[in-house]
């Protein structure tokens, strides 16, 4: 149906030969673009109907006090299901400290968090097929945990700044939400609103970026760098992905472009996993609770962790 | 007069809440005091994790993303 509607605008409406780059382009744009949005429109709007979103305050009731397996179980397990703003991270870090949560476990959560959530889980499937998206979450899951307890290793209670250790919590004691359908639809609405009005953008400019890989790039290009038998381009994809951010559903379209030329998994899965957790506007609103020793830590076992689950997969297959 | 708090750290979503509430009580014809509460020791003082938080009268109403225009509504007519 999707690829129809890419076939009309880009074909039969615009003229464009398929066999060109704008062609192709600007039909990989039109049906990724239709298709993202629907599907993301679906999920959150079930999601909503479902209530099956937790707030981190339930979350932090959850976790506090568990031995710390189960802590980091529930922190990564919990961090995956739950969507957060990122302008919600310093509130979130400080109301754990104060909970008495091991700062690996914080971390854990702080990792999972933007990489993994059911929204993308759901278009990953839909784009890309079911096993490459058990993969990314599988992936996703294991640094969360692996990357937590390695920044446990180095004692980072040290560089959290002064000040958080102060801050006392009080109790929220917000009313339970409506049982009514129709609650739970305008509930459901207003959180597609809220939703897709905060990633859209994100989503626009990875279609983008994905069409324009699609389009312009020739295949034999990539066969020839970025098909896996080289083992720089793993570390130069989550590089790369530093500076850049994108929310975790924006990046999706971009890999399913890499893929189609031919570039390994190993380094789209590391590429994914940089852009969508590893961003500096993150980690410049985590230096308002931790200082920089940690913030580079931090920053280095993630791209470390993202560098293995590449070359493992690269190998893998 | 009626007190309303948004908390949050200056994020896009704070902004709009705050504005929307501002929105509020001016077609309601009710005069508000709106302040915006940015020091994460207070924000957390309320118990909130998830910013934007509301707070009306000293009571946590809302927190954890923008409020409906409905439950808006509510807290500016509401009480005093």
């Amino acid at each position: 149906m999707f690829e129809a509607l890419g076939d009309l605008v880009a074909f039969s409406l615009l003229g464009l030969d398929p066999a060109s780059p704008a062609g192709s382009a600007v039909q990989f744009f039109v049906m990724d673009v239709a298709k993202i949005f629907v599907l993301l429109v679906a999920v959150i709007y079930v999601m909503g109907l479902l209530r099956a979103l937790l707030s981190p305050e339930r979350v932090r009731e959850f976790v506090r006090g568990r031995p710390d397996w189960q802590a980091r179980g529930l922190a990564v397990a919990l961090g995956a299901v739950t969507p957060f703003c990122s302008c919600s991270s310093v509130p979130l870090f400080i109301g754990f400290v104060e909970a008495g949560i091991p700062l690996g476990v914080t971390f854990s959560f702080l990792i999972a968090s933007p990489m993994i959530n059911e929204v993308a889980a759901v278009i990953l499937v839909g784009i890309l097929g079911w096993k490459l998206a058990a993969l990314y979450v599988l992936a996703g899951v294991t640094v969360a945990w692996l990357g937590g307890l390695a920044m446990q290793a180095f004692h980072p209670e040290r560089w959290v700044e002064g000040y958080v250790w102060q801050i006392r919590m009080g109790n929220a004691a917000i009313a339970a939400p409506e049982k009514t359908l129709a609650a739970r639809h305008r509930y459901a609405v207003g959180e597609v609103r809220e939703i897709v009005g905060r990633i859209w953008k994100w989503v626009l400019i990875g279609v983008g970026v994905g069409a324009l890989f699609h389009g312009f790039v020739p295949a034999a290009w990539v066969t020839e760098h970025l098909a896996g038998d080289d083992w720089t381009t793993v570390p130069a994809a989550v590089l790369l992905g530093i500076p850049l951010y994108s929310n975790a559903t924006g990046i999706i379209p971009v890999a399913e472009a890499m893929l189609g030329k031919g570039v390994a998994i190993g380094t789209t899965l590391a590429l994914m996993m940089s852009v969508a957790a590893l961003s500096l506007p993150e980690m410049l609103i985590l230096r308002k609770v931790i200082r920089w020793p940690a913030l580079a830590l931090f920053a280095g076992v993630l791209a470390v962790a993202f560098t293995l689950v590449g070359w493992g997969f690269n190998l893998m297959a | 007069m009626k007190q309303i708090k948004v908390l949050g750290s200056g994020c896009r979503n704070c902004e709009i809440t705050a504005k929307v509430i501002e929105q509020a009580a001016k077609e309601a014809g009710i005069e508000i005091e709106l302040i915006k509460v940015t020091d994460m020791a207070e924000i957390l003082g309320h118990g909130v994790m998830s910013t934007p938080g509301v707070v009306v009268d000293g009571e946590l109403v809302h927190a954890g993303g923008i409020p409906g225009p409905e439950q808006v509504r509510a807290w500016v007519r509401t009480g005093s």
